[in-house]
């Protein structure tokens, strides 16, 4: 089965719902959701905790919540859903190849594509813990699905190895449920879960943090029957000394999300190993005339309403795209500078830009007080301060049009064939504060 | 009463009860876990060798030779997944020379085919992602790659469908010998049969002494590997075995049957049997001796880590025999590498011994189905054939496992074939949905659902491998009533 359509979106989580909608209001006719699971929502379906929507709706809802608003705008709108479908890979003449048990095996052709897979989570392999290989092993997220959505309890007795948001969620899920959490490790000097989570997860239920550890062994031929813990050194290398069995009979690892991205290798989409997503433009265009990136595929967000407003701008750029109106020049280019560990978009095309840019950015350590800033050349275009930066959490960023044209010589868009113009972005701090929470 | 029980549903036993199953008798094969290939025979290199290494006059020289060139004919037969990739033995200087010019003499002994001395460069064409200072290696054309679980499952299946009777979940803890059969125990009815074959891996030293035979050790020694992302896959194309020298035999490199990169195992000898953890001391061991071959492999992919344990005997080679002092007892022990690839060979060998032994007389059936019905791999097929069978089927267009695309189809055959089975390992081995770059993040949930609707086990009940290995607790909010 052959099909055309003019835009077709992979994944339907918040990413794929909001980019759909926006590509809808901007003018496209003939939209496609490609989703794999039974329903739309994504990784938010089992994400029952609230704090979704704060910026976007100016409410706190739970997860479910959050997406159900967005599907109940898709349903008023022409949008054709697949669900129960799964994208196998993109060709070379960029056709979608897609699986389900209803239509079998489709090849999908499209004016435009916008990648909106999400992310996968960081396994025990990928951080190499040894020792035996029992069951009771659960990256935090699967445990998630098995509670919420499932109605499974994995275990009792649980220690949790990572700080990111999922864990601590997880640790007072697993403490609601009846579950004892004895610990949750952190292999850095310091969280990288949002100081909001650590207090609601853990403080409210008395759960200790060990930062500085890590686990070196697991135990157990059949089920997990403990861990081994250990104290880790500047290096991150575990301290023998330290070394103390804790009993337990599970593990549950939130060490980390990894953008998934081999639909759009499949597609010669370039990645970018610091975000592991495909490098964007302005309007999330990736290297690939018509195909478009946004959410966790792109990189891993912490906050789902920025995950909204980053996929309308790429609902509208396909919009732009399949209208025959873009223009894939490059004018500027972004550039870490100084504690920046990536910035996103990385390219810029000036002319698509309305009055203001948003850029998303991440620090590399925690800093006190600080001011962000923009250059090109020696001209300071833009900055902002803030009062707090933490690597966990992703930092928004908006350049006025002005400012960056204002202190550049643009010249046409057709007569550029030169290097585009850089923008670095950077951090300079006023204290940095090692005694942050 | 049996006339053959086969204690041990590793690829040896497996493969023995495939063969004795040509025959006019009654076959019964005990395993002690949940499934076959739950041994050495699940944790391996995968490979199947040329023939050149052991020594020559030895048996293990003699049944990997024989055994290699089985493989062809038994992969049409079975469709486990086979490979002919060739390996080479890479040499860095004149000493490693003398030492490939010493495994190619000894392999032509052995009766090894496709092999051929070669340059540094020969190797960098075929293989360009390994190391600069190769000067020479020994090729050899006929090493392939197998699942080697898959291939266990396959001969024990088989043999199950032609009539031999697989008990799992048996364990055999005594054996007594009678005037004219064994009496074989277990947890469950004791078993009687005219001839055993001690097949057990790593406790064939215990069953043996079950008997009294008490002239031989198996000793564990331990080898661990790292599997990668198939991203990884392209760096080799064929298997990269190092020149074994007095330090030790090096690691190799391999792209695995199914595209991963693998890089082991190490060899220590350790105390359990049942032992196989993996450490960070050995595996950083590993990992530094890999990239001797193969210098730019990223850590960021590797996937896994495990380990096997070889069944090393203190006589130092196969023990492949009728007991003289027990008649009708036969030895299939210390069977380490190159097991795997002697294993087709020694079943053979095993049918010839039971003919010359005049305790039951050998009658060809008429109906053997050598013939082992194919799984349809959506990940393997093409879009006109998938079409074709979703139509029919369409549980093989909802994909369960994303990374390796293993669908609900494929899983509902796993569990409904002639080997029963029921936890998440068994189906994992058998479809491959697990085993990807997740781990079964996210498709162990579907499974356990699929399992529950299939065999109308309670999820809690369900389990990763063996007894007590289980996945969930019960309900929530009910789990601690
Ligand atoms: C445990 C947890 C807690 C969180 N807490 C908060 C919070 O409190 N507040 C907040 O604002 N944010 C929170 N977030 C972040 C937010 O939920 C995510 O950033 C957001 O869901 C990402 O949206 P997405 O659409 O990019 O990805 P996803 O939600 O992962 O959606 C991707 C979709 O694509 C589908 N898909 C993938 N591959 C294919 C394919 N090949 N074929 C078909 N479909 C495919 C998937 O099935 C999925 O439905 C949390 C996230 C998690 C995991
Ligand atoms: C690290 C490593 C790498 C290797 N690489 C290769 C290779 O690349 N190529 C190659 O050809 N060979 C290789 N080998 C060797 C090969 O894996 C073995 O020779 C082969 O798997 C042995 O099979 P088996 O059936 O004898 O043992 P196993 O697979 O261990 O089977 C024995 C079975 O007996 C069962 N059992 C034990 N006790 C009892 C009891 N009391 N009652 C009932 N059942 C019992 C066990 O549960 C087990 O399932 C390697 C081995 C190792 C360890």
């Amino acid at each position: 089965m052959t099909k055309q359509y003019d835009l077709v979106v992979i994944g339907g989580g918040p990413a794929g719902m909001a980019a759909a909608l926006s590509a809808k209001q901007h003018g496209v006719e003939n939209i496609l959701i490609l989703e794999r699971d039974k329903e739309l929502g994504g990784i938010l379906n089992q994400c029952i905790h609230n704090g979704f929507g704060v910026h976007h709706f100016k409410e706190e809802l739970t997860g479910p919540e959050y997406s159900a608003r967005f599907i109940t705008e898709i349903q008023k709108t022409s949008i054709e859903i697949m669900l129960d479908t799964m994208v196998l890979k993109i060709d070379n003449h960029r056709q979608i190849h897609a699986i389900s048990p209803n239509h079998g095996y489709m090849v999908l052709k499209s004016k435009a594509i916008i990648l909106a897979m999400g992310c996968r989570e960081r396994t025990r392999g990928a951080i190499r813990i040894y020792g035996s290989r029992p069951s009771g092993i659960y990256t935090a997220g699967t445990a998630q699905r098995l509670i919420n959505i499932n109605g499974y309890m994995p275990g009792k007795e649980i220690v949790i190895l990572g700080s990111g948001d999922i864990g601590l969620v997880m640790a007072r899920r697993m403490t609601l449920e009846g579950a004892q959490v004895k610990m949750v490790l952190e292999l850095q000097s310091r969280s990288n879960g949002t100081l909001r989570n650590i207090v609601q997860c853990l403080e409210d239920y008395h759960i200790p943090l060990y930062l500085n550890h890590t686990i070196v062994q697991i135990h157990g031929k059949n089920r997990v029957e403990g861990v081994t813990i250990a104290k880790v050194d500047e290096n991150l290398a575990p301290i023998k000394a330290s070394y103390q069995y804790i009993p337990c009979d599970t593990l549950l690892l939130s060490v980390g999300l990894i953008p998934e991205n081999e639909i759009s290798k499949s597609a010669r989409v370039k990645l970018d190993s610091r975000t592991r997503g495909p490098f964007v433009g302005e309007l999330r265009q990736t290297n690939i005339p018509g195909i478009f990136a946004c959410g966790n595929v792109l990189h891993v967000h912490d906050v789902v309403d920025f995950v909204s407003e980053e996929a309308a701008l790429a609902g509208y750029g396909a919009a732009r795209y399949i209208r025959g109106q873009f223009d894939t020049t490059i004018t500027h280019q972004t550039i870490n500078g100084e504690g920046v560990t990536y910035v996103l978009p990385q390219t810029m095309n000036i002319y698509h830009i309305e009055d203001t840019c948003n850029l998303y950015l991440r620090v590399n350590k925690p800093y006190g007080r600080c001011q962000i800033e923009a250059w090109i050349g020696n001209t300071l275009i833009a900055s902002k301060r803030e009062i707090r930066c933490l690597p966990s959490e992703m930092i928004n960023f908006k350049i006025r049009k002005e400012a960056i044209v204002g202190s550049s010589d643009l010249r046409p868009a057709q007569a550029i064939d030169q290097q585009p113009t850089q923008i670095i972005v950077k951090i300079v701090g006023m204290d940095r504060d090692p005694s942050l929470p | 009463m049996f006339d053959i029980c086969i204690i041990g549903a590793g690829v040896i036993g497996s493969a023995i009860a495939r063969e004795l199953a040509k025959y006019d008798l009654s076959l019964c094969l005990l395993e002690k876990d949940q499934d076959v290939s739950s041994g050495t025979s699940k944790a391996n290199s995968g490979i199947v060798h040329g023939g050149y290494d052991a020594k020559y006059g030895t048996l293990k020289a003699k049944f990997c030779a024989r055994g290699n060139q089985l493989y062809d004919q038994l992969e049409k037969e079975l469709h486990f997944g086979f490979r002919r990739v060739g390996s080479f033995v890479i040499g860095f200087d004149d000493q490693d020379r003398k030492t490939i010019e010493a495994l190619y003499e000894n392999g032509l002994k052995n009766n090894a085919r496709g092999l051929k001395i070669v340059d540094g460069d020969f190797v960098k064409k075929r293989e360009p992602y390994l190391s600069d200072q190769i000067q020479v290696a020994l090729y050899c054309e006929s090493a392939g790659v197998i699942s080697p679980y898959e291939f266990t499952i396959a001969l024990a299946e088989n043999a199950v469908d032609n009539g031999v009777e697989l008990r799992l979940n048996t364990e055999v803890v005594g054996i007594h010998k009678q005037a004219d059969h064994f009496v074989i125990k277990t947890h469950q009815k004791p078993i009687q049969s005219k001839v055993v074959i001690n097949a057990a891996g790593l406790y064939s030293d215990k069953i043996a002494k079950m008997v009294g035979i008490e002239d031989f050790e198996i000793q564990p020694k331990r080898g661990e590997y790292v599997l990668f992302d198939k991203t990884q896959g392209h760096l080799v194309n064929s298997i990269i075995f190092q020149t074994p020298t007095e330090a030790g035999k090096g690691v190799l490199a391999v792209r695995t049957y199914h595209g991963n990169l693998m890089i082991g195992p190490s060899s220590t000898y350790i105390e359990e049997k049942n032992n196989v953890n993996t450490t960070a001391e050995t595996i950083n061991e590993v990992i530094h001796a890999a990239r001797k071959s193969l210098p730019n492999f990223d850590l960021k992919e590797v996937i896994t880590t495990f380990s096997g344990n070889r069944a090393c005997s203190t006589k130092h080679d196969f023990i492949i025999e009728e007991s003289k002092k027990i008649p009708g007892f036969i030895n299939i022990a210390g069977i380490e590498s190159p097991g795997l690839t002697a294993a087709p060979a020694i079943a053979q060998y095993v049918v010839e011994m039971v003919a010359a032994s005049h305790l039951i007389s050998l009658q060809q059936k008429s109906h053997f189905n050598p013939e082992r019905r194919p799984y349809h791999h959506v990940s393997e097929m093409n879009p006109k054939e998938l079409n074709e069978l979703i139509q029919k089927h369409p549980e093989y267009g909802r994909i369960i496992c994303r990374c390796e695309t293993v669908s609900e189809g494929e899983i509902k055959d796993a569990l409904s074939r002639s080997i029963p089975i029921n936890t998440l390992d068994a189906v994992k081995r058998r479809t491959r949905a697990g085993m990807g770059r997740c781990q079964g993040g996210f498709c162990t949930p579907k499974i356990l659902e699929i399992i529950y609707n299939e065999l109308g086990i309670p999820v809690e009940k369900i389990e990763k491998k063996t007894a007590g290995s289980y996945i969930v607790v019960g309900r929530t909010k009910k789990a601690f009533h």
